[in-house]
Protein backbone atom coordinates (compact mmCIF):
# COMPACT_ATOMS: atom_id res chain seq x y z
CA UNK A 1 0.00 0.00 0.00
CA UNK A 2 1.30 3.47 -0.89
CA UNK A 3 1.53 6.12 1.55
CA UNK A 4 -0.98 8.47 -0.48
CA UNK A 5 -3.50 5.17 0.00
CA UNK A 6 -2.95 4.79 4.18
CA UNK A 7 -3.65 8.43 4.57
CA UNK A 8 -6.67 8.20 2.55
CA UNK A 9 -8.06 5.32 4.10
CA UNK A 10 -6.64 6.45 7.42
CA UNK A 11 -8.70 10.02 7.19
CA UNK A 12 -11.65 8.44 5.55
CA UNK A 13 -12.23 6.01 8.67
CA UNK A 14 -11.50 9.27 10.78
CA UNK A 15 -14.17 11.01 9.17
CA UNK A 16 -16.76 8.05 9.24
CA UNK A 17 -16.17 7.65 12.66
CA UNK A 18 -16.53 10.88 13.76
CA UNK A 19 -19.36 11.53 11.87
CA UNK A 20 -20.82 8.48 13.61
CA UNK A 21 -20.03 9.17 17.35
CA UNK A 22 -21.79 12.78 16.52
CA UNK A 23 -25.00 10.87 15.07
CA UNK A 24 -24.83 8.62 18.16
CA UNK A 25 -24.29 11.20 20.42
CA UNK A 26 -27.38 13.47 18.98
CA UNK A 27 -24.82 16.11 18.15
CA UNK A 28 -25.91 15.48 14.34
CA UNK A 29 -29.00 14.85 12.71
CA UNK A 30 -29.58 11.49 10.96
CA UNK A 31 -31.29 14.17 8.03
CA UNK A 32 -27.76 15.75 7.90
CA UNK A 33 -25.20 13.07 8.20
CA UNK A 34 -26.49 10.90 4.87
CA UNK A 35 -24.54 12.90 2.79
CA UNK A 36 -21.24 12.94 5.02
CA UNK A 37 -21.71 9.23 5.21
CA UNK A 38 -22.05 8.65 1.89
CA UNK A 39 -18.89 10.50 0.67
CA UNK A 40 -16.91 8.96 3.37
CA UNK A 41 -18.22 5.11 2.47
CA UNK A 42 -16.74 6.28 -1.09
CA UNK A 43 -13.62 7.62 0.20
CA UNK A 44 -12.85 4.68 2.02
CA UNK A 45 -13.82 1.91 -0.22
CA UNK A 46 -11.68 3.69 -3.23
CA UNK A 47 -8.88 4.14 -0.87
CA UNK A 48 -8.90 0.36 0.06
CA UNK A 49 -9.61 -1.05 -3.37
CA UNK A 50 -6.38 1.05 -5.39
CA UNK A 51 -7.63 -1.45 -8.71
CA UNK A 52 -11.35 -0.28 -8.32
CA UNK A 53 -9.81 3.06 -8.25
CA UNK A 54 -7.23 3.28 -11.09
CA UNK A 55 -9.89 1.56 -13.08
CA UNK A 56 -12.78 4.60 -12.47
CA UNK A 57 -10.09 6.85 -13.05
CA UNK A 58 -9.17 5.55 -16.12
CA UNK A 59 -12.77 4.93 -17.57
CA UNK A 60 -12.84 8.65 -16.41
CA UNK A 61 -9.56 10.06 -18.41
CA UNK A 62 -7.84 10.71 -15.12
CA UNK A 63 -3.67 9.75 -15.41
CA UNK A 64 -3.09 10.21 -11.98
CA UNK A 65 -5.92 7.79 -9.94
CA UNK A 66 -5.69 9.77 -6.43
CA UNK A 67 -6.83 12.48 -8.01
CA UNK A 68 -9.80 11.09 -8.68
CA UNK A 69 -10.55 10.70 -5.21
CA UNK A 70 -10.00 14.73 -4.63
CA UNK A 71 -12.50 14.96 -7.24
CA UNK A 72 -14.95 12.86 -5.52
CA UNK A 73 -14.30 14.84 -2.43
CA UNK A 74 -14.68 18.07 -3.70
CA UNK A 75 -18.02 17.20 -5.09
CA UNK A 76 -19.54 15.69 -2.02
CA UNK A 77 -18.25 19.19 -0.08
CA UNK A 78 -19.84 20.51 -3.13
CA UNK A 79 -23.45 19.09 -2.29
CA UNK A 80 -23.10 19.34 0.88
CA UNK A 81 -22.90 23.12 0.93
CA UNK A 82 -25.22 23.52 -1.32
CA UNK A 83 -27.60 21.17 0.75
CA UNK A 84 -26.25 23.90 4.01
CA UNK A 85 -27.42 26.47 1.50
CA UNK A 86 -31.16 25.01 1.25
CA UNK A 87 -31.27 24.35 4.37
CA UNK A 88 -30.60 27.63 5.67
CA UNK A 89 -33.19 29.17 3.80
CA UNK A 90 -35.52 26.86 4.92
CA UNK A 91 -34.79 27.75 8.41
CA UNK A 92 -34.96 31.37 7.36
CA UNK A 93 -38.48 30.76 6.24
CA UNK A 94 -39.44 29.40 9.58
CA UNK A 95 -37.77 31.82 11.24
CA UNK A 96 -39.85 34.71 9.87
CA UNK A 97 -42.89 33.07 10.32
CA UNK A 98 -42.72 32.51 13.55
CA UNK A 99 -41.27 36.20 14.02
CA UNK A 100 -44.54 37.29 12.89
CA UNK A 101 -46.33 35.23 14.75
CA UNK A 102 -45.45 36.15 18.01
CA UNK A 103 -45.60 39.72 17.14
CA UNK A 104 -49.20 39.04 16.47
CA UNK A 105 -49.66 37.24 19.21
CA UNK A 106 -48.23 39.40 22.00
CA UNK A 107 -49.39 42.54 19.78
CA UNK A 108 -51.51 45.02 21.63
CA UNK A 109 -52.74 45.49 18.45
CA UNK A 110 -56.20 45.51 18.30
CA UNK A 111 -58.73 47.24 15.68
CA UNK A 112 -61.47 49.84 17.58
CA UNK B 1 -65.61 38.15 -6.08
CA UNK B 2 -64.39 35.79 -3.50
CA UNK B 3 -62.67 39.23 -2.57
CA UNK B 4 -65.98 40.46 -1.69
CA UNK B 5 -67.57 37.43 0.13
CA UNK B 6 -63.74 37.32 1.75
CA UNK B 7 -65.08 41.37 3.44
CA UNK B 8 -68.18 39.37 4.39
CA UNK B 9 -70.34 42.43 2.69
CA UNK B 10 -73.89 41.62 2.96
CA UNK B 11 -75.27 40.97 -0.60
CA UNK B 12 -77.87 43.27 -2.11
CA UNK B 13 -77.69 45.64 1.29
CA UNK B 14 -76.60 49.25 1.57
CA UNK B 15 -72.75 49.41 1.34
CA UNK B 16 -71.05 49.82 4.76
CA UNK B 17 -68.14 52.10 4.95
CA UNK B 18 -65.18 50.56 3.65
CA UNK B 19 -62.51 49.30 6.91
CA UNK B 20 -58.85 50.93 5.94
CA UNK B 21 -55.63 49.94 7.84
CA UNK B 22 -52.85 52.47 7.03
CA UNK B 23 -49.81 50.23 7.46
CA UNK B 24 -46.25 51.82 8.37
CA UNK B 25 -43.01 49.46 9.07
CA UNK B 26 -40.56 51.55 10.94
CA UNK B 27 -37.15 50.78 11.99
CA UNK B 28 -35.42 53.37 14.09
CA UNK B 29 -37.81 56.06 13.29
CA UNK B 30 -38.58 57.31 16.95
CA UNK B 31 -38.06 60.68 16.04
CA UNK B 32 -40.41 60.93 13.07
CA UNK B 33 -43.19 58.08 13.32
CA UNK B 34 -45.30 59.77 16.17
CA UNK B 35 -45.22 63.05 14.35
CA UNK B 36 -46.57 61.17 11.09
CA UNK B 37 -49.17 58.98 13.25
CA UNK B 38 -50.46 61.67 15.18
CA UNK B 39 -51.32 63.43 12.09
CA UNK B 40 -53.24 60.70 10.24
CA UNK B 41 -55.11 59.85 13.14
CA UNK B 42 -55.68 63.79 13.19
CA UNK B 43 -56.52 64.05 9.87
CA UNK B 44 -58.54 60.70 8.87
CA UNK B 45 -60.41 58.18 10.18
CA UNK B 46 -58.48 54.99 8.99
CA UNK B 47 -57.19 52.55 11.84
CA UNK B 48 -53.11 52.90 11.76
CA UNK B 49 -50.67 50.46 12.54
CA UNK B 50 -46.67 50.60 13.16
CA UNK B 51 -44.94 47.34 12.36
CA UNK B 52 -41.96 48.00 14.29
CA UNK B 53 -39.46 45.92 12.75
CA UNK B 54 -36.95 45.29 15.42
CA UNK B 55 -36.40 48.73 16.54
CA UNK B 56 -34.11 48.59 19.72
CA UNK B 57 -35.21 52.02 19.89
CA UNK B 58 -38.41 53.85 21.41
CA UNK B 59 -39.96 53.42 17.69
CA UNK B 60 -42.97 51.18 18.99
CA UNK B 61 -43.75 53.34 22.06
CA UNK B 62 -43.82 56.83 20.01
CA UNK B 63 -46.10 55.34 18.04
CA UNK B 64 -48.33 53.94 20.33
CA UNK B 65 -48.20 57.56 22.46
CA UNK B 66 -49.40 59.16 19.00
CA UNK B 67 -52.44 56.48 18.47
CA UNK B 68 -51.53 53.72 16.38
CA UNK B 69 -51.76 49.62 16.84
CA UNK B 70 -48.12 48.44 17.41
CA UNK B 71 -46.83 45.18 16.47
CA UNK B 72 -43.71 44.41 17.49
CA UNK B 73 -41.32 41.86 15.15
CA UNK B 74 -39.18 39.93 18.15
CA UNK B 75 -35.75 40.21 15.53
CA UNK B 76 -35.25 42.47 11.88
CA UNK B 77 -36.86 41.01 9.08
CA UNK B 78 -36.37 43.83 7.11
CA UNK B 79 -39.30 45.86 5.22
CA UNK B 80 -40.80 43.15 3.00
CA UNK B 81 -41.26 40.94 6.18
CA UNK B 82 -42.44 43.60 8.65
CA UNK B 83 -44.79 44.26 5.96
CA UNK B 84 -46.13 41.02 5.28
CA UNK B 85 -46.93 40.98 9.51
CA UNK B 86 -49.21 44.07 8.47
CA UNK B 87 -50.93 41.83 5.76
CA UNK B 88 -51.58 39.09 8.07
CA UNK B 89 -52.96 41.70 10.39
CA UNK B 90 -55.67 43.02 8.17
CA UNK B 91 -56.25 39.82 6.55
CA UNK B 92 -56.98 38.45 10.13
CA UNK B 93 -59.40 41.35 11.11
CA UNK B 94 -61.08 41.87 8.09
CA UNK B 95 -59.85 45.10 6.55
CA UNK B 96 -60.70 45.79 2.83
CA UNK B 97 -58.34 48.07 2.34
CA UNK B 98 -54.36 48.59 3.22
CA UNK B 99 -52.21 51.31 2.31
CA UNK B 100 -48.55 51.37 3.12
CA UNK B 101 -46.73 54.85 3.83
CA UNK B 102 -43.20 55.24 4.84
CA UNK B 103 -42.43 56.11 8.78
CA UNK B 104 -39.51 59.01 7.61
CA UNK B 105 -41.91 61.31 6.46
CA UNK B 106 -41.33 61.02 2.79
CA UNK B 107 -44.69 60.08 1.75
CA UNK B 108 -47.14 63.10 2.11
CA UNK B 109 -50.38 61.92 4.55
CA UNK B 110 -52.65 64.16 2.92
CA UNK B 111 -51.97 62.13 -0.60
CA UNK B 112 -53.52 59.02 1.14
CA UNK B 113 -57.21 59.74 -0.03
CA UNK B 114 -56.12 59.96 -3.64
CA UNK B 115 -54.00 56.41 -3.36
CA UNK B 116 -57.34 55.16 -1.81
CA UNK B 117 -59.78 56.57 -4.25
CA UNK B 118 -59.21 53.82 -6.98
CA UNK B 119 -59.40 50.86 -4.73
CA UNK B 120 -62.32 51.94 -2.39
CA UNK B 121 -63.58 52.48 -5.63
CA UNK B 122 -63.12 48.83 -7.43
CA UNK B 123 -61.42 50.59 -10.20
CA UNK B 124 -58.05 48.92 -9.32
CA UNK B 125 -56.45 46.13 -6.90
CA UNK B 126 -53.58 47.74 -6.71
CA UNK B 127 -53.16 51.74 -6.93
CA UNK B 128 -49.33 52.93 -6.60
CA UNK B 129 -48.32 56.46 -5.40
CA UNK B 130 -45.79 58.12 -8.22
CA UNK B 131 -43.58 60.85 -7.67
CA UNK B 132 -43.20 61.18 -10.82
CA UNK B 133 -46.66 62.19 -12.28
CA UNK B 134 -48.88 65.05 -12.02
CA UNK B 135 -45.91 67.74 -12.93
CA UNK B 136 -44.34 67.31 -9.32
CA UNK B 137 -41.26 68.42 -8.94
CA UNK B 138 -38.78 65.89 -7.42
CA UNK B 139 -34.96 66.05 -7.66
CA UNK B 140 -33.36 62.59 -8.18
CA UNK B 141 -29.80 61.80 -8.69
CA UNK B 142 -28.56 60.12 -11.93
CA UNK B 143 -27.82 56.29 -10.55
CA UNK B 144 -31.25 56.65 -8.95
CA UNK B 145 -32.54 57.99 -12.41
CA UNK B 146 -30.72 55.24 -14.24
CA UNK B 147 -32.13 52.70 -11.53
CA UNK B 148 -35.31 53.89 -11.85
CA UNK B 149 -35.83 53.78 -15.94
CA UNK B 150 -34.39 49.94 -15.70
CA UNK B 151 -36.91 49.38 -13.48
CA UNK B 152 -39.66 50.62 -15.37
CA UNK B 153 -37.88 48.68 -18.58
CA UNK B 154 -37.64 45.76 -16.40
CA UNK B 155 -41.48 46.01 -15.08
CA UNK B 156 -42.64 46.75 -18.83
CA UNK B 157 -41.10 43.90 -20.39
CA UNK B 158 -41.90 41.36 -17.80
CA UNK B 159 -45.18 42.31 -17.31
CA UNK B 160 -46.32 44.60 -19.91
CA UNK B 161 -47.17 47.54 -16.53
CA UNK B 162 -45.97 50.51 -17.83
CA UNK B 163 -45.20 52.64 -15.07
CA UNK B 164 -43.69 55.70 -13.77
CA UNK B 165 -42.22 54.95 -10.16
CA UNK B 166 -41.19 51.52 -10.15
CA UNK B 167 -39.84 51.78 -6.51
CA UNK B 168 -43.05 53.80 -4.89
CA UNK B 169 -43.33 52.80 -1.80
CA UNK B 170 -46.68 54.35 -1.61
CA UNK B 171 -49.68 52.58 -2.27
CA UNK B 172 -52.77 51.12 -1.29
CA UNK B 173 -53.89 47.45 -1.98
CA UNK B 174 -57.73 45.45 -1.93
CA UNK B 175 -58.75 42.73 0.48
CA UNK B 176 -57.68 40.34 -2.80
CA UNK B 177 -54.06 41.49 -2.60
CA UNK B 178 -54.28 41.39 1.03
CA UNK B 179 -54.93 38.11 1.39
CA UNK B 180 -52.28 37.25 -1.59
CA UNK B 181 -49.70 39.15 -0.28
CA UNK B 182 -50.12 37.73 3.86
CA UNK B 183 -49.04 34.07 1.75
CA UNK B 184 -46.54 35.32 -0.73
CA UNK B 185 -44.33 38.58 0.12
CA UNK B 186 -40.60 39.42 -0.35
CA UNK B 187 -38.64 39.86 2.40
CA UNK B 188 -36.84 43.13 1.22
CA UNK B 189 -36.69 45.59 -1.42
CA UNK B 190 -40.61 44.22 -2.14
CA UNK B 191 -41.92 47.20 -4.42
CA UNK B 192 -40.72 46.25 -7.73
CA UNK B 193 -41.12 42.55 -7.19
CA UNK B 194 -44.69 43.56 -6.41
CA UNK B 195 -45.64 44.34 -9.92
CA UNK B 196 -44.27 40.75 -11.04
CA UNK B 197 -46.68 38.80 -7.98
CA UNK B 198 -49.39 41.80 -9.43
CA UNK B 199 -48.64 40.53 -12.90
CA UNK B 200 -49.26 36.77 -11.79
CA UNK B 201 -52.51 37.56 -10.25
CA UNK B 202 -53.66 39.19 -13.51
CA UNK B 203 -54.46 42.25 -10.91
CA UNK B 204 -55.51 45.61 -12.13
CA UNK B 205 -53.05 48.77 -11.14
CA UNK B 206 -52.95 52.08 -12.16
CA UNK B 207 -50.68 54.89 -10.60
CA UNK B 208 -51.69 57.91 -8.92
CA UNK B 209 -49.97 61.27 -8.38
CA UNK B 210 -48.35 62.10 -5.08
CA UNK B 211 -45.66 64.09 -3.05
CA UNK B 212 -42.59 62.72 -2.08
CA UNK B 213 -40.13 64.75 -0.02
CA UNK B 214 -36.34 63.83 0.92
CA UNK B 215 -36.29 62.39 4.31
CA UNK B 216 -36.78 64.22 7.29
CA UNK B 217 -34.82 61.62 9.60
CA UNK B 218 -32.49 58.52 9.17
CA UNK B 219 -31.25 57.32 6.35
CA UNK B 220 -32.71 55.99 3.21
CA UNK B 221 -32.12 52.07 3.34
CA UNK B 222 -30.60 52.31 0.03
CA UNK B 223 -27.00 53.53 0.19
CA UNK B 224 -24.87 54.19 -2.63
CA UNK B 225 -23.36 50.84 -1.56
CA UNK B 226 -25.68 49.06 -1.29
CA UNK B 227 -27.22 50.15 -4.65
CA UNK B 228 -25.42 47.62 -6.43
CA UNK B 229 -26.55 45.00 -4.75
CA UNK B 230 -30.09 46.62 -4.67
CA UNK B 231 -30.03 46.00 -8.71
CA UNK B 232 -29.05 42.99 -8.96
CA UNK B 233 -31.24 41.14 -6.37
CA UNK B 234 -34.50 42.96 -6.93
CA UNK B 235 -33.59 41.91 -11.01
CA UNK B 236 -32.58 38.32 -9.98
CA UNK B 237 -35.54 38.03 -7.48
CA UNK B 238 -37.81 39.51 -10.05
CA UNK B 239 -37.10 37.38 -12.68
CA UNK B 240 -37.33 34.34 -10.36
CA UNK B 241 -40.64 34.86 -9.62
CA UNK B 242 -41.65 35.24 -13.10
CA UNK B 243 -41.37 31.34 -13.60
CA UNK B 244 -41.96 30.60 -9.23
CA UNK B 245 -45.07 28.83 -7.72
CA UNK B 246 -47.50 30.67 -5.56
CA UNK B 247 -49.91 29.19 -2.92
Amino acid sequence: MSRISVIAVLASAMLLLYILEMVRRRRLREEYSILWLAGGVIMLVFSLKRDWLEWVADAAGIYYPPSFLFLIGMLFILLILIHFSITISRLYHMNKKMAQEIALMKGKAEPE
Amino acid sequence: MSSRMAAGRPEGKEERIPRVLVAIPAYREEKSVGGIVSSLRRKFPYDVLVVNDGSPDGTSAAARQAGAMTLDLPCNLGIGGALQTAYLFARDHGYDALVRIDADGQHEVEDIPRVLEPVLRGQADAAIGSRFLGGNEYKVSIPRIFGIRFFRWLVRWNTGYRVTDPTSGFFAVNRRMIEFYSRNYPSDYPEVDAYILMHRLRARTTEVPVRMYERAEGKSSITTFRAMYYMVKVTLSFLINRIRRFG
